[in-house]
């Protein structure tokens, strides 16, 4: 029973550092891709971040961003990839609740949807007051 | 400065960053936004949203590494997570209504505290302490592979390392850090995590935390593209070769200089809060 037990923890504690290593891994290479057309476009504009004046509509929600990358807007690429990224802890965690429930620890598997709630509720609930 | 010019000195300057906090375990986005802030005259908010997005790279490919090596104890990890993920909604809620000129000064303790706690020796284990009921009942208590074999350890004041975290989670929310060295300290000090445990235990969290508040950052506009890109790469690739290299390197002298380095920053930061120039 023990050794079963480890052996599960074990497998799932490599399926959690690929999904890591697969998250960053792919959105660093479509933020480079973004990089590439966005500097390729506007790399002898001028650069100014002193002043803030926030991000576009079209950089600021899940829904706008994903348009605007699919029009092939440099900076919209990298968006898209810092996205993914944002979503890789998300979908580790999603991760979690199936394997505590594979080990039928219902107490974890309550303590981490708390977790996922609280993160889909910052992902998109604050769109809903922002 | 054209944007070629800038992105190719915020990546080499993020780059450099990554390698020191991977190679000295203190994190490079302590360092990221007063460099952005002070060097970069970047606006503290676009380097507070750009500094989250890197630490979430930095955790998320250092976690994957220390996993495999069943450091980590995913149940502490999870349920801590509900303090951190919590307290960093409020952080990033606060950042909005604390001026710019405060976030910079509680920056600025906030590295003197790093650099204080990454000198100061560590807690003796209390190894032999009767098994504390609610960590028991929790089902932290763990164990972990040493030369001399599987070594069982015994968790600790769960309730002040929860509240401990909570606060962690919200100045990571606030100031668009990973806060490792207050993880570190709750686990560390308060609930005798082992050492080894606690770091990778609390760089697995990192990234879960940042990922709480970096929507809320998104959504009001705080990651610019433009910037995020260089800072993100940057401090990805230098960890990258940090970890690397932290097997050959001799880290005792970098440590002490990296220390100096986050002393004379926060020092500034507090400066230039005070003086409203952020």
């Amino acid at each position: 029973m023990k050794n079963s037990q480890e052996w599960t923890d074990q497998r799932f504690e490599e399926l959690i550092a690929n999904l890591l290593r697969t998250g960053v891994g792919l959105s660093a290479t479509v933020v480079l891709i973004g990089a590439i057309i966005y500097l390729a476009r506007h790399g002898f504009s001028p650069a100014n971040y002193r002043v803030f004046h926030g991000e576009p509509d079209e950089l600021k929600s899940t829904h706008g961003i994903v348009r605007y990358a699919f029009q092939r807007h440099g900076r919209g690429l990298i968006q898209l990839g810092l996205l993914l990224l944002i979503a890789t802890p998300v979908a580790r965690v999603t991760f979690s609740v199936f394997g505590f429930a594979r080990e039928r620890d219902w107490m974890y598997v309550g303590f981490t949807l708390i977790v996922l709630v609280v993160l889909l509720y910052s992902l998109f609930g604050s769109f809903l007051i922002a | 400065m054209n944007v070629l010019e800038f992105t190719f000195l915020v990546c080499i300057g993020s780059m450099l960053a990554g390698l020191l906090g991977a190679l000295t375990g203190l994190g490079g986005g302590v360092v990221l936004v007063p460099l952005l802030t002070i060097f970069f005259k970047v606006d503290l908010r676009y380097a507070i949203g750009a500094s989250l997005v890197s630490v979430i790279a930095t955790s998320s490919g250092a976690a994957a590494a220390y996993v495999k090596e069943g450091f980590s104890n995913i149940r502490i990890g999870m349920f801590l997570e509900i303090a951190t993920t919590l307290g960093a909604l409020l952080g990033a809620f606060l950042t909005a209504k604390v001026p710019t000129s405060a976030i910079a000064i509680i920056f600025g303790a906030v590295l003197l505290y790093s650099a204080y706690i990454s000198r100061r020796t560590r807690p003796r284990s209390l190894g032999d302490n009767p098994p504390d009921p609610l960590a028991t009942r929790l089902r932290l208590n763990g164990d972990f592979p040493t030369t001399e074999g599987i070594r069982h350890y015994n968790v600790y004041r769960v309730p002040t390392g929860f509240g401990l975290m909570f606060g962690a989670g919200a100045l990571s929310g606030l100031l668009g850090i990973g806060s490792g060295a207050v993880k570190v300290l709750a686990m560390d000090q308060a609930m005798r995590v082992p050492f080894k445990v606690s770091t990778t235990t609390s760089n697995f969290m990192i990234g879960v935390t940042a990922a709480a508040s970096a929507g809320i950052y998104l959504s009001r506009g705080y990651i610019d593209p433009g910037l995020a890109m260089p800072v993100m790469l940057g401090v990805l690739a230098g960890s990258l070769i940090g970890t690397r290299l932290l097997v050959r390197t001799e880290t005792k002298r970098l440590r002490l200089v990296f220390s100096i380095v986050i002393v004379l920053l926060g020092l500034q930061m507090i400066y230039q809060g005070i003086a409203g120039k952020i």
